[in-house]
């Protein structure tokens, strides 16, 4: 590894963080526009044409904030909770195939992706959702709050328990594709087609641990307003509680991003048709990558949009209901899950 | 080998960079004038009772037990999974065996009724 190549990566991981903000950005204001249509009012329409700076007014007025640190929390880790979670998402950032690579400098291509040679991108990220469970769980115990310690200890509880159906639902893709290596998954999906067809009951599963990986809605329980004011974040302020949310937000175009790369095809446009010999592109080729990149950005965007609908359509399960499911429904369908594919993989052998 | 994860640390260093900064920055910026009842612990409007950390309920410890052996018997399949058509028949009896004591362990837990929440 040289200076350029090093320099090269700066630079993407830099392009990733911005592109990262001004997503989470536009899926503020998209939550707050989709959940003012769902109910019948307006939403932001003030600050710029339609809305579209209210986010970045909000985060002007976060720095303008007072940092308010309550008197019996613990400083340091009340300090330190918000850089874990932020570290985390904007990690998990750098092993997702964003894109093929555009262009080419001394002999190495690079894409948008930061590692696309990375082995285990997979492990990485299931490794990293683990660590982002220390973020929530610091938050809550350092506040020194019963509704935050609640909240933590909630969040931290449901984060673990749906961890395990979700590592076990993505085993069934690993089976059929036969790498944790992402572009290599997304290569196998454009030559044999998408693995929501071959794995439908994986991609269930997978969503359903993505809104309680996240603290979504029907899985809000740590922070579930009318028991537990606000969870983990109620003694956050200023841009400490700005990063909690940035983290959130930036999981979810993570686990979507991550969604469409494992069942949705990644970057192939139209499953079982080959586009590039269709248009008469190289598969390789700067416009053939652009419209891979446009398709992928495109399907993220859509699961995200499909977060925020079941948010605003689905009530709040009870802390038991939850974990049943995650326990006692979602654990034995994925090992059923494997065991299924596994047997037709042999047959089919 | 090694150098296909720089990138990975590359952005973990910026992404603990990027939220000490913005920290610090909201806390050179923000107003700081601090009263007692500011400070003081929200409790909706009532003056806090007593430190927050006490005992609370056990179902928490056990989750986070039960997650650790879980989550390492998961791990062991992902290495059997990558190789899975290449270990054939006999891969899969073995991983079935396996997956049967992991699921009699789990009915265990179920019987003996760790994870009733109520």
């Amino acid at each position: 590894m040289n200076l350029t190549q090093f320099l090269i990566i700066t630079a993407q991981a830099g392009m990733l963080v911005n592109m990262m903000l001004i997503a989470a950005a536009y899926m503020v204001l998209a939550e707050r526009k989709v959940s003012a249509w769902i109910q019948n009012r307006l939403g932001p329409n003030r600050v710029g044409w339609w809305g579209m700076l209210q986010s970045f007014a909000d985060v002007f007025k976060l720095y303008l904030k007072e940092d308010i640190v309550p008197a019996a929390a613990d400083y340091k880790f009340h300090a330190l909770a918000p850089v874990i979670s932020i570290a985390v998402a904007i990690t998990v950032y750098a092993v997702i195939p964003w894109s093929g690579p555009l262009i080419e400098i001394d002999g190495v291509q690079y894409g948008l992706a930061m590692a696309p040679d990375m082995n285990v991108a997979l492990l990485t990220i299931l490794a990293m959702t683990s660590v982002g469970v220390y973020g929530v769980a610091l938050a809550g115990w350092s506040s020194n709050s019963k509704y935050s310690l609640m909240g933590g200890l909630r969040s931290a509880a449901q984060m673990i328990s749906y961890e395990l159906s979700m590592g076990l639902s993505i085993i069934g893709v690993v089976l059929i594709c036969g790498s944790l290596n992402l572009v290599e998954i997304i290569q196998y999906q454009t030559a044999n087609g998408w693995n929501v067809f071959y794995q439908p009951l994986a991609f269930v599963i997978f969503f359903v641990t993505a809104l309680a990986e996240t603290n979504r809605a029907p899985f809000d329980l740590p922070e579930a307003e009318p028991e537990l004011v606000g969870g983990y974040h109620t003694e956050y302020s200023g841009m400490k509680f700005g990063l909690l949310y940035l983290a959130e937000y930036g999981n979810m175009l993570a686990s979507s991003a991550i969604m469409a790369t494992l069942f949705l095809g990644g970057w192939d446009p139209v499953p079982f048709i080959d586009e590039a010999a269709l248009l008469g592109l190289d598969p390789y080729s700067l416009p053939m990558v652009l419209i891979q990149h446009g398709v992928f950005v495109g399907k993220a965007a859509t699961l995200v949009f499909v977060f925020i609908w079941i948010r605003w359509s689905l009530p709040r399960f009870r802390y038991d209901q939850l974990m049943n499911l995650g326990w006692k429904i979602l654990l034995p369908l994925s090992l059923a899950n494997i065991t299924i594919t596994g047997i037709v993989l042999l047959l089919l052998n | 080998m090694l150098h296909t994860y720089v990138p990975f640390m590359v952005m973990i260093l910026i992404g603990i960079i990027f939220g000490a900064s913005n920290i610090l920055l909201a806390e050179f910026l923000g107003p700081k004038k601090s009263t007692r009842a500011k400070l003081s612990t929200y409790e909706s409007g009532m003056e806090p009772v007593k430190s927050a950390r006490e005992r609370f309920s056990v179902k928490f410890y056990l989750v986070a037990m039960m997650f650790i052996l879980f989550d390492i018997e998961i791990i062991f399949m992902y290495p059997w999974a990558v190789q899975f058509k290449e270990l054939g028949m006999y891969g899969f009896t073995a991983m079935i065996l396996f997956m049967i004591l992991l699921f009699s362990g789990y009915i265990y837990v179920i019987k003996k009724g760790a994870l009733r929440w109520d």
